[in-house]
């Protein structure tokens, strides 16, 4: 055998070694009640705000600490504190993906990825609501004046 | 029904020149397939000649439809769904070509370009290749074709058309009224993230560097076609240098993108759009090396021809990660799914099946040596290099996939609690090994190597690296404790190897090459190389957050977090209050607002606590702007020559939660009493009368009352606040007076000589705050000069190559 060949061998088997060990630090995609079987792991929940719930955010109280309710498509839903800002689009997201732990009486989040339906601006029905807003010829901006 | 106010025309050109490049790309591949495999020389000229004619109409053609898009987005044709959904009136000029990359239409016409142009280029430049070459570029071309055409075929609409009209897209009530242009006033806009130079000029680059994989895959094609294997890497190489420098130019822009624009807290997150565009480089680069050894030595053919291959088929599949909507949850910044994915996984298999079929049936004639390389021999290590790029690539490759993985097998798998960390701690071995390969194999040389020649040769640079690199760890702190010390022995030890790799290639600049830089395009390279990976090795390593939220004005006085122990990243500042942040006092002093666009600028000043330094920095940020409610911020920087400062806004208070429900509560003061409120405590200091105001409307005996109170806040900080009272005719009328920054409304109620009725309020919707980040992140310039100096070598290297072959060319004609 080619030394080559053996330097090849020992590479793949490092590769091979590596992608075991990454895919021992990897998570899964858990629904709300089965990442309450597994607290403490971390692992991901596609879910969704509930609006109905209000969302905890005060920056001058504390800039990082955010709670809100999400409940995924089984039914089943959470506390969830994130202890980061509020992502700036959270009240308006279609989806949330969130990571993180569960606990006895929360999900203890690290990582948001919202799915907002405007984001890329593909979506057509926001934009749809969008184009009536226009329609409309209501000033574009009303809502921002009162930021002055 | 009869619209009024359209502008059909440019539709139809539009419609009609897409159509045309169609055609016109699926007979240049035609007969560019049918000159390589005429034999004699008369069909072959008529062929070439039909080919060449086809492929200046689809030139031409693909000009007119970018051309015609243009006209439509800079007129604001809103009847044309790709103008209103990508832009806007008030968008500014420089960034309407950024309207092309924010659609996936517009983005496949700007690698289309990028394929005429290529192409136009080889017709001129590849001579013998350019048949077998052209062949498969006009064959993508067709497939990027189909990409906007739009054409249905039953209910199957074969791809996106960048020319529909926005009323036969959507169904809403205004599209029953003939004049419901008029009633459209602006479009949707550009995504305020790119609304950033960076982005103007990132996406044709990055680009340029994906269509430009297309030609060494070419290449390799047409040397396994027309079986004169290994003759195709002469012309090849200044291709794939050419590729390699432009695309590694456009993934760092895009890095530099992310680092002053999208608040990813960093240049590279390892998200998986920036994975699908670096993997393709990695075996571009492990090809190019290859390659190299092939021209050297006569091994690695195989290897090359496998790497140039697998190098644009991920090009494909990175197209069809980004593209196709199934990063959708694993992505911040993927496009949405339109529709297209079987589409675009035909673009991937039409490439990837028969390239890599083709290359199994003619693997066993592609030359190769049978005698075993050296250990002591440059082209063994440069292998072993290049094998590791690829190897690297692959990891990357399968964990970016995992929601394809998922797709296929029906699993759940996704990216553990530290995504970053779970790819950085493969990758600083990586970096190590690379780091050293890249010091010393030039040091070797092909074939065999003196051991005692290379020991005198590399003695001196191997000694000043490491007198660099105590240096560099003693006094640089590098002290990255996060992933233990395990981790921080590893990033220790790449420090070492990439300043070795620095240190070595500048030296060999003199030592190998005697100072002729024309001919050191390769140590150019992996010089910055070396400082790219010292770069990136510094400043993640040593990133600080400078916003700790350890500020003792509010109510959590620095709670720290309860699972990691650090207090939170973002800090609050309360206009016109200096906080202190890191090494600074950092005020928040005023804002301002773009003229046309609810875009907020905010002053914020940084005071150095120790020196003398101070300056202002203006991040700013979108408003709830156009359907993207909440806030998208754009960070600023200040830039030092070691290191940037870079802050960010991330939360604003929300006007209306903030409706001040708070109410006036009495409080009884004699003159010299104390009363506490809940973040400190005031005096009433003094309380005047004053009669005869000669202010208009009041009479003589109209009296003013001023109270003086003086407010002691718990962070030392004192104010002084003076509300008063006027007596008008025995009606009373009291001025409220504001401490903005402790949240205190006074009003003075009542008044009589030593005693004041006061109305105390706190309140939050007075207070006017922002929170934000800020990140310290030293070193980043070693990254990007690094980035410079790599592509500038790349570059001396293509013109070495290109004269090379030219002379090569002279030499043989001559002999002929």
């Amino acid at each position: 055998m080619k030394k080559i060949h053996i330097a090849l061998l020992i590479l793949i088997a490092a590769t091979i070694a590596v992608l075991i060990s990454f895919m021992g630090t990897l998570s899964t995609y858990d629904s709300v009640q089965s990442a309450m079987k597994k607290k403490g792991k971390t692992v991901s929940i596609i879910a969704k705000l509930d609006r109905t719930q209000p969302i905890e955010y005060d920056a001058v109280k504390n800039p990082n600490f955010l709670s809100f309710v999400a409940y995924d498509s089984l039914g089943g839903n959470m506390k969830v504190i994130y202890r980061k800002e509020k992502p700036t689009n959270l009240e308006h997201s279609e989806r949330l993906v969130l990571k993180g732990k569960m606990s006895d009486d929360h999900f203890e989040c690290s990582e948001i990825l919202m799915k907002c339906p405007s984001k890329y601006k593909d979506d057509m029905n926001e934009a749809k609501k969008n184009l009536q807003e226009n329609a409309a010829a209501s000033p574009a901006n009303t809502s921002t004046t009162q930021y002055q | 029904m009869d619209y009024t106010g359209e502008h059909l025309l440019p539709g139809i050109l539009g419609h009609f020149f897409i159509i045309l490049s169609l055609v016109a790309s699926l007979v240049a591949t035609f007969a560019y397939f049918k000159t390589t495999r005429s034999k004699n020389e008369a069909d072959v000229s008529s062929w070439k000649t039909m080919a060449r004619g086809a492929f200046l109409v689809e030139v031409l053609s693909v000009f007119a439809i970018f051309g015609i898009l243009f006209y439509i987005i800079y007129n604001h044709l809103f009847e044309y769904k790709y103008a209103w959904q990508h832009s806007s009136r008030t968008l500014e000029v420089k960034y309407l070509l950024s309207c092309f990359w924010e659609g996936q239409e517009g983005s496949f016409l700007l690698w289309s370009i990028w394929h005429c142009v290529l192409g136009s280029i080889l017709i001129r430049k590849a001579r013998n290749w350019e048949a077998p070459v052209m062949t498969v570029v006009s064959f993508a071309q067709v497939c990027l074709a189909t990409m906007i055409a739009g054409i249905y075929f039953f209910n199957w609409r074969m791809g996106s058309n960048p020319f529909v009209l926005l009323r036969n897209e959507m169904d809403a009530p205004i599209f029953s009224q003939p004049n419901y242009l008029s009633l459209i006033k602006d479009g949707n806009d550009l995504n305020p993230l790119l609304q950033n130079y960076w982005m103007v000029i990132h996406p044709p680059v990055l680009f340029l560097g994906f269509a430009s994989t297309i030609v060494p895959f070419a290449f390799a094609i047409a040397g396994l076609w027309t079986k004169k294997t290994g003759d195709w890497t002469k012309p090849a190489l200044p291709w794939a240098l050419f590729s390699a420098a432009v695309l590694g130019t456009g993934i760092m822009m895009g890095g530099r993108w992310a680092y002053e624009s999208l608040n990813f807290g960093g240049y590279w997150a390892w998200d998986p759009v920036e994975n699908a565009s670096m993997v393709p480089w990695l075996t571009l680069i492990g090809g190019i090396h290859t390659l190299l050894i092939y021209k050297h030595t006569g091994h690695s053919l195989r290897a090359t021809h496998f790497l140039f291959l697998i190098t644009f088929n991920l090009v494909l599949y990175s197209t069809f990660l980004t593209r196709s909507g199934v990063l959708g949850d694993t992505s911040v910044h993927a496009f949405t799914d339109l529709g297209m994915n079987f589409q675009l996984l035909a673009f991937l298999f039409v490439f990837l099946i028969p390239s890599f079929v083709f290359y199994a049936i003619r693997y066993k004639s592609i030359p190769h040596i049978v005698k075993e390389e050296q250990t002591s021999s440059r082209e063994f290590w440069m292998f072993i290099g290049s094998l590791i790029f690829f190897l690297t690539a692959l990891f990357i490759t399968i964990a970016t996939s995992l929601p394809v993985i998922n797709k296929i097998f029906g699993s759940n798998f996704t990216m553990g609690e530290d995504a970053v960390f779970s790819y950085n701690r493969v990758i600083i071995f990586v970096a190590i090994i690379i780091g050293i390969l890249t010091a010393v194999i030039q040091y070797l040389k092909y074939k065999q190597t003196d051991l005692k020649f290379f020991r005198k040769k590399i003695i001196a640079p191997t000694i000043i690296s490491l007198i660099i690199s105590t240096l560099a760890l003693a006094f640089g702190n590098i002290n990255y404790q996060e992933h233990g010390l395990g981790f921080l022995g590893a990033i220790w030890f790449a420090m070492v190897c990439s300043i070795y790799a620095i240190i070595a290639n500048v030296s060999y600049v003199w030592i190998g090459m005697k100072g002729k830089l024309k001919l050191s395009g390769g140590s150019i390279s992996h010089l910055g190389f070396g400082l790219m990976l010292a770069g990136i090795l510094i400043s993640s390593s040593k990133k600080e957050v400078l916003s700790w939220n350890t500020s003792g004005i509010f109510v959590q006085l620095g709670e720290k977090n309860k699972i990691t122990g650090e207090p939170g990243e973002n800090l609050t500042l309360v206009k016109g209050l200096p906080t202190t942040m890191g090494n600074y006092n950092v005020t928040y002093e005023s804002d301002s607002m773009h003229p046309e666009k609810p875009l907020w600028y905010y002053k914020i000043h940084f005071k150095n606590k120790t020196g003398n330094e101070q300056f202002t920095l203006m991040p700013n940020a979108f408003v709830n702007y156009k359907g993207n409610q909440g806030l998208m911020a754009n960070p600023a920087a200040r830039h030092y020559w070691d290191h940037d400062i870079f802050t960010y806004i991330t939360s604003l208070p929300d006007p209306e939660k903030n409706k001040d429900t708070a109410t006036f509560k009495p409080q009884s003061l004699k003159k010299g009493d104390t009363a506490f409120y809940s973040n400190g405590y005031y005096i009433l200091e003094d309380l005047t009368s004053q009669t005869n105001i000669p202010a208009g409307g009041l009479a003589p005996d109209d009296k003013v009352f001023t109270a003086t109170i003086k407010v002691f806040s718990k962070n030392n900080t004192s104010y002084t606040s003076k509300p008063f009272l006027i007596n008008k005719g025995g009606s009373l009328y009291p001025i409220q007076d504001t401490v903005t920054s402790e949240n205190l409304i006074f009003q003075l109620t009542k008044a009589d000589n030593n005693a004041a009725e006061l109305g105390v309020r706190e309140s939050n919707s007075i207070m006017q705050y922002i929170t934000l980040k800020a990140y310290k992140f030293p070193f980043i310039n070693l990254l990007w000069a690094g980035v410079l100096i790599m592509v500038t070598g790349i570059t001396v290297s293509i013109v070495r190559r290109v004269q090379l072959n030219r002379s090569a060319r002279e030499i043989e004609n001559l002999t002929l």
